[in-house]
C-alpha cells in the first residue's frame, strides 16, 4: 500500500496521482481529466490490489467455515466493520451494517418503518434530495398512507430551517436529508435537523453519499439515529454501502430479507434470527469489495480529510473564480458551506451540447438533473453541467476545462 | 433523391472533416440553420422519450409521400435530427418502412454518442417507421 503519511496535498500532488492508474488513460485521443467525482471516485492501487490480492489469496465464505481460509476472510471482513466503527465513532461494530449502497441502506431503513407508520403519520424530506432518498420513501407513502412532506430552498441551494420547523410536529415520524447535495454541493447543517426531529420524537436519516469522501463524520456527536454512504465515492469499489443505525433502532427494525446468515435458528414452524449485524447481512456479501473498502477507508485517512478538505477548498475556489470569467456562465448552488463541487450553465446553451463538446477534448464531467429533478424544477431549467473535484485533480486540469468551456461556449452560440 | 442517396451524401460531406470537433461544428451548424417544427406541434405526445435533451418529431402525409418536422431544446441533437429528417422526409411509407439506416455508423457518429444518447437515437428512429408504418395504411 502507498506509504503516504500526513501531509499536504498540493505538495505530493504528483505522487497522489500515480496511484490511480486510470488518470494515465486518454479519451478520443487527449489525456483524461475526470472531473466527474460526485458520481464515482477513481480507484487506487491499494484498493485494486486488495481486491486481487483476497481473490489469489483469501476467496473463501464467511462466518460459516472451521477452516483457516475462511476464518482469515472473516476474520478481515470483521476487522474492516471495525475499522467504519473507530471511523465513524459509533459506539459498537454491531451498529455498522454492510450494504450494497446508499441507495440500498436506505431501501433497507424505510422498509422497515412500514411497520411503524399509519396513515395519521408524516415524514420528511427535503428539496435537495437525490431520487435515491426520495423514491423508497413515496414507495412507503403508497403503502402505508403516511404523508410526505418538504423542507424547502432558497436561491443559494440551502435549506430553509424556519420553514423545517413549521414541518414539524408530532405526528412527524421520520426525516431524512442528505448532509450535502450531490447536485449543488451544498453542505446541509444536519445537527441542527437532528435536533429538531429528536425534539418532536421524529427519527432521523442522514444520507451522507458526498460527505463522507470531503469530511470526518461523527454519528455519536451527530446523535443521528442513521446514517448513509456508499463506498465507490471514497475510492471504494462500486457494490459497497455503509448503514450506521444506533442499536435500539436496528433492535427496533424488522430484518430486511431473509436467508442464510441472518438466522439464528431455523425450523419450518418458526425462525429466530440472529443478533445484529447479521440480522441485515442475509446471504454472502461482497466480502472482496467490504475489504477493499476498508483499504480506500484506510487510504484517505492516510493522505488526512483536514488535508483533503483544505485542498479541495482551494480547488473549488480556484474554479469558481475561473469559471466565473466564462462570459455569461452561471453557477447554481451558492451557499458558501459547500463542499467540491460546481452545477452551472452557460447562456441558454443546453448542458448536453457543452457535456458533448468537451467530452471530445478528453474532459469527463455530469450533465443533465444529477438524479435530483425536484432541484431542476426550482431553477425552472432542464439540467446543469456538473463539475465535481477530488484531492487528485489540479489547477491545470481546471484550467484547461476552463479553456475548452469557452470553446464550447464559441462553438454553441 | 432515394434514401439511399441520400444517405450516401451524408456520408460524403462527413468525409471531408478529419476531426470530430469539426464534425460537431457541422453539426451545430446544421442544428442552427434548420428551422424545423412549429411551435403548435411541441406537444407531450410529440416528445420522444430516452433523450437527455427534449426532442419532438411530427409527421404529416402530402401526396403519399411523408414530411417530417422536428426540434431538439440541444443543438447538437437537432443537428442529428435534421440529418435524419433530410433521410426520410418526402419519401413513400414503404420505403421508410424498408429503408436500413447506414449513415450513422459510416459517419462514425454512434461511437461519439453516450449510450444515452444512442437510445434516444435508436427511438427517434423508431418513432419515423412507426409514423411510416400508421401512414401505410391510410391514403
Ligand atoms: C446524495 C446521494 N445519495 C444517494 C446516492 C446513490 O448512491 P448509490 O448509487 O451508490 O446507491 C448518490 C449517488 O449519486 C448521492 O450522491
Amino acid at each position: 500500500m502507498a506509504s503516504i503519511f500526513k501531509m499536504n496535498v498540493l505538495n505530493n500532488i504528483e505522487s497522489i496521482r500515480k496511484e490511480f492508474p486510470i488518470l494515465n488513460t486518454t479519451v478520443n485521443g487527449n489525456k483524461l481529466i475526470y472531473l466527474d467525482n460526485a458520481a464515482t471516485s477513481q480507484t487506487p492501487n491499494c484498493v485494486i490490489d486488495s481486491i486481487s490480492n483476497y481473490y489469489k489469496n483469501l476467496n473463501s465464505n464467511i462466518h460459516r467455515g472451521v477452516h483457516t481460509l475462511s476464518q482469515l476472510a472473516t476474520e478481515k471482513y470483521e476487522d474492516t466493520r471495525k475499522k467504519f466503527k473507530t471511523h465513524f465513532n459509533a459506539k459498537s461494530s454491531s451498529e455498522i451494517i454492510f450494504t450494497a449502497g446508499t441507495t440500498h441502506s436506505i431501501n433497507l431503513v424505510s422498509s422497515g418503518f412500514n411497520e411503524f407508520l399509519s396513515k395519521e403519520d408524516e415524514i420528511i424530506v427535503s428539496q435537495l434530495e437525490h431520487h435515491s432518498n426520495i423514491v423508497p420513501w413515496q414507495m412507503l407513502c403508497e403503502k402505508t398512507g403516511a404523508k410526505m412532506k418538504v423542507i424547502p430552498m432558497n436561491n443559494n441551494g440551502e435549506l430553509d430551517l424556519i420553514a423545517f420547523s413549521n414541518l414539524l410536529s408530532n405526528k412527524t415520524k421520520i426525516v431524512f436529508v442528505n448532509h450535502v447535495s450531490n447536485a449543488l454541493g451544498t453542505v446541509n447543517n444536519i445537527k441542527e435537523i437532528i435536533d429538531k426531529s429528536h425534539s418532536v420524537g421524529a427519527a432521523v436519516l442522514i444520507d451522507g453519499a458526498q460527505a463522507v469522501p470531503h469530511f470526518r463524520v461523527d454519528v455519536t456527536e451527530l446523535d443521528v439515529d442513521f446514517y448513509v454512504c456508499s463506498a465507490h465515492k471514497f475510492c471504494g469499489p462500486t457494490g459497497v454501502g455503509i448503514l450506521y443505525g444506533k442499536k435500539e433502532w436496528l433492535d427496533k427494525l424488522p430484518a430486511y430479507q431473509g436467508g442464510g446468515e441472518m438466522i439464528d435458528e431455523v425450523t419450518f414452524e418458526k425462525t429466530t434470527y440472529s443478533d445484529l449485524p447479521n440480522k441485515f447481512e442475509a446471504g454472502t456479501p461482497n466480502i472482496a469489495g467490504v475489504i477493499a473498502s476498508g483499504i480506500a477507508l484506510d487510504y484517505i485517512n492516510e493522505i488526512g480529510l483536514e488535508n483533503i478538505k483544505e485542498y479541495e477548498d482551494y480547488l473549488l475556489q480556484y474554479a469558481t473564480d475561473k469559471l466565473l470569467e466564462i462570459d455569461g456562465l452561471k453557477i447554481f448552488g451558492e451557499s458558501i458551506n459547500k463542499t467540491s463541487v460546481i452545477s452551472f450553465n452557460i447562456k441558454d446553451i443546453h448542458p448536453y451540447d457543452i457535456g458533448s463538446v468537451i467530452d471530445n477534448l478528453g474532459i469527463a464531467v455530469r450533465t443533465g438533473h444529477h438524479c435530483a429533478q425536484p432541484i431542476m424544477d426550482f431553477f425552472k431549467i432542464p439540467g446543469t453541467i456538473r463539475v465535481s473535484f477530488c484531492f487528485y485533480n489540479t489547477t491545470d486540469e481546471i484550467d484547461t476545462l476552463v479553456n475548452a468551456l469557452k470553446k464550447a461556449s464559441t462553438m454553441l452560440s | 433523391m432515394k434514401i439511399k442517396d441520400i444517405q450516401d451524401q451524408i456520408v460524403e460531406e462527413f468525409d471531408i472533416f478529419d476531426s470530430w470537433m469539426d464534425k460537431y461544428e457541422y453539426l451545430i451548424e446544421l442544428g442552427k440553420s434548420v428551422p424545423v417544427i412549429d411551435d403548435s406541434n411541441k406537444i407531450e405526445e410529440n416528445i420522444i422519450k430516452g433523450c437527455q435533451s427534449k426532442v419532438w418529431l411530427h409527421a404529416e402525409k402530402n401526396n403519399g409521400l411523408i414530411e417530417f418536422y422536428a426540434d431538439s431544446d440541444a443543438i447538437i441533437t437537432k443537428g442529428i435530427v435534421s440529418l435524419l429528417i433530410r433521410t426520410f422526409s418526402n419519401q413513400k411509407p414503404e420505403d421508410i418502412i424498408n429503408a436500413s439506416l447506414d449513415f450513422i455508423d459510416k459517419i462514425g457518429l454512434r461511437q461519439h454518442l453516450s449510450p444515452n444518447r444512442a437510445n434516444g437515437l435508436n427511438n427517434m428512429i423508431k418513432k419515423i417507421k412507426f409514423y411510416a408504418i400508421a401512414f401505410s395504411k391510410t391514403n
